[in-house]
């Protein structure tokens, strides 16, 4: 009907079925909008704003109580347990990320190769990552136990020293200094043995989850690329090196982007085995804003420290995309 | 000319063979790796505590004199404490509210995403990619950053059922997580694959976009439902952080927070009731995940995003 109106020279009035058609489409699909965005706009980007309110009072169960600037922000940048847990979240961040991505681009680039039972060590690898994290973490916090884990006794049935794990504040150079009986500095202690063992754990659970992300960018490199490079006389390693590795590098860019922003948001996993502690060895940024707000009810104070983490994580997401960003091969 | 095509066969086909042992061998450790700490887990459910402390690492199962101890599971569940409320055991309790919990939120985010996508994907609308990338912003949106102003909310949002506020009930539990960035993404995807001649027969046998999406596009997405649905359960059978911050009576936990705190009340002395109580939460999702493995992998990968 339109279309012979157009077809006519006729000019379309306001109302013309056409237009009257597209409205009712609009106003449908904000309809089928509105739900969605009802949820996301309450509840994540208001939140933002009414947060960053919050942080510039203190706030107590009867609302803000009293205006203070930016004195939240001030206290934090000069509270020494702050630093401390960005430190602690930082090596728990630089050792975790290279470690899996390390360890899922080994599994998926072997699974990749012509083997039998592919899908069935795939599901295998994937079911630390489906697991309720609260109770693999309580599993893995028995395994570490001082005296009646699994770890510990594996130890002593090879003659190796038995350790604390989750228990020990200590920093891991440090006890490889005491064992070895060379003396080492505080400052090159390194990360507790606590840290490690929450590490391992971490490893463990989302070691699969890049396998399956890796094999997907595996799959879309094409296939004529190796066999011409193998007629060329390459062999398996040159492969790696000069093809996977530079075709598969957005599929790696954006595991590292997505790795570091969640090891930098880690909490359940750490809460449950530790707590934050032993003292506060492994007290990361987001366990420190979670006992702010929960143990001592410093809404104001914690608020401040989410405002900070953020634009730490959000400096290092623009460097990663600055530095890491440039060696992508888009192919 | 038959020898110099000859020799090198040999030589590779023996190379290949040392390689895929190889493989194998990397590949079968990384899946006992992965797998072990559950049966480590469920064999101390079944043991003594006895038998826990003497021999973490030997009997595995408990097979020579100490039969398997299976009253451990029902032990677990009667030392959790019993709710007076609804006169069941609070084991239960938990497994209800984690259960009804999931289930709610699975639903709502079904109907959430289905439209959003379905709109996203087919309509014309004013402002659309506008609307697409601050979708795509609330990705980058870390949850440490919105927590407490969202902990706040449920202390003042008023509770339409009765006294008090959202805090200790289950719309804190439910609401904030009914829509999917990750559900809306992945359906939009796959609709977009649906045949676009499809849509225009429907329409000009005069079909209207509502009746379309439910008896045409859906009905086509099984798959990607399936996809989300199961996704979108594990995350929120996972979710722990939030319904420790939002809830305070016993009768209002989930599974995940009624184990931690069995773990930090009871975890030191009573290790195998500890190993059948995460058994009881884990296995079921394990088995679940088994017959439905492929969906998981398919979602995660169409996407890439994780929770």
């Amino acid at each position: 009907m339109t279309s012979q109106a157009i077809a006519a020279g006729r000019p379309l009035s306001f109302f013309s079925p056409r237009r009257l058609r597209k409205l009712r489409e609009a106003g449908l699909g904000y309809l089928f909008l509105l739900p969605a965005f009802v949820v996301l706009i309450v509840f994540e980007f208001w939140p933002i704003f009414y947060g960053a309110y919050i942080s510039t009072c203190n706030w107590t169960v009867k609302g803000c109580t009293k205006q203070l600037g930016l004195a939240n922000y001030v206290r934090a940048l000069n509270d020494s347990e702050m630093w401390h847990s960005l430190l602690v979240t930082a090596s728990y961040s630089i050792i975790s990320v290279p470690l899996q991505l390390g360890i899922s681009l080994l599994l998926a680039y072997l699974l990749f190769q012509q083997i039998r039972g592919k899908s069935l060590y795939r599901v295998l690898f994937f079911m630390p990552y489906i697991t309720a994290t609260v109770a693999s973490a309580s599993v893995w916090a028995f395994l570490y136990s001082p005296d009646r884990g699994l770890i510990n006794e594996v130890a002593r049935l090879l003659g190796l020293p038995q350790l604390k794990w989750l228990g020990e504040a200590r920093g891991i150079f440090a006890l490889i200094g005491d064992a070895l009986n060379v003396p080492v500095p505080p400052w090159l202690a390194g990360p507790s043995l606590a840290l490690i063992a929450i590490i391992i754990y971490t490893t463990w659970v989302f070691v699969g989850y890049d396998t399956v992300i890796f094999l997907a960018g595996l799959g879309n490199i094409p296939n004529e690329l190796y066999e011409a490079a193998k007629i060329d006389g390459a062999n398996g390693w040159q492969l790696f090196r000069r093809i996977t590795i530079p075709l598969l590098s957005p599929t790696t860019f954006f595991l590292l982007l997505y790795t570091v922003i969640g090891t930098f948001k880690a909490f359940n996993h750490i809460y449950v085995m530790t707590m934050g502690g032993p003292g506060d060895a492994t007290t990361t940024a987001s366990i420190f804003i979670f006992q702010q707000m929960y143990q001592y009810n410093r809404y104001g104070y914690s608020a401040a420290l989410s405002f900070i983490l953020f634009s730490v994580i959000l400096i290092i997401t623009i460097i990663q995309n600055r530095v890491a960003g440039r060696a992508v091969v888009y192919a | 000319m038959a020898v110099r095509t000859l020799q090198p066969t040999i030589i590779r086909s023996r190379r290949v063979s040392w390689t895929q042992i190889l493989i194998y061998v990397v590949l079968t450790l990384g899946a006992f790796i992965a797998v072990f700490p559950f049966f480590h887990m469920v064999a101390t459910s079944l043991k003594t505590y006895g038998s826990v402390i003497t021999g973490a690492f030997w009997p595995w199962f408990p097979l020579g004199d100490e039969p398997l101890q299976w009253q451990n599971y029902p032990e677990a569940i009667t030392t959790i404490g019993w709710d007076k409320q609804w006169n069941i055991y609070l084991f239960f309790r938990y497994a209800f509210n984690s259960i009804f919990v999931s289930l709610v939120i699975v639903a709502g985010v079904m109907i959430t995403s289905a439209l959003a996508a379905y709109a996203f994907a087919l309509m014309e609308i004013p402002g659309k990619n506008l609307l697409f990338l601050l979708l795509l912003a609330t990705i980058m949106i870390p949850p440490d950053l919105t927590i407490v102003p969202k902990a706040v909310m449920m202390y003042q949002f008023p509770n339409p059922f009765g006294a008090g506020s959202w805090y200790n009930t289950y719309l804190a539990l439910i609401i904030p997580f009914l829509a999917s960035v990750f559900g809306i993404f992945l359906l939009r995807q796959f609709f977009l694959q649906i045949p676009r001649d499809l849509y225009d027969a429907a329409f000009i046998d005069g079909c209207g976009h509502l009746r379309y999406l439910l008896t045409i596009v859906l009905p086509l997405s099984k798959p990607a439902l399936v996809s989300v649905a199961l996704i979108n359960f594990i995350w929120a059978w996972d979710s722990f952080k939030w319904p420790l911050l939002v809830t305070r009576d016993p009768q209002m936990r989930v599974l995940a927070v009624g184990l931690q705190q069995f773990l930090v009340q009871e975890g030191g002395t009573k290790v195998q009731l500890m190993m059948a109580f995460s058994s009881m939460v884990v296995v079921p999702v394990i088995i679940f995940y088994f017959f439905t493995q492929k969906y998981f992998t398919e979602g995660i990968t169409t996407t890439g995003i994780k929770g």
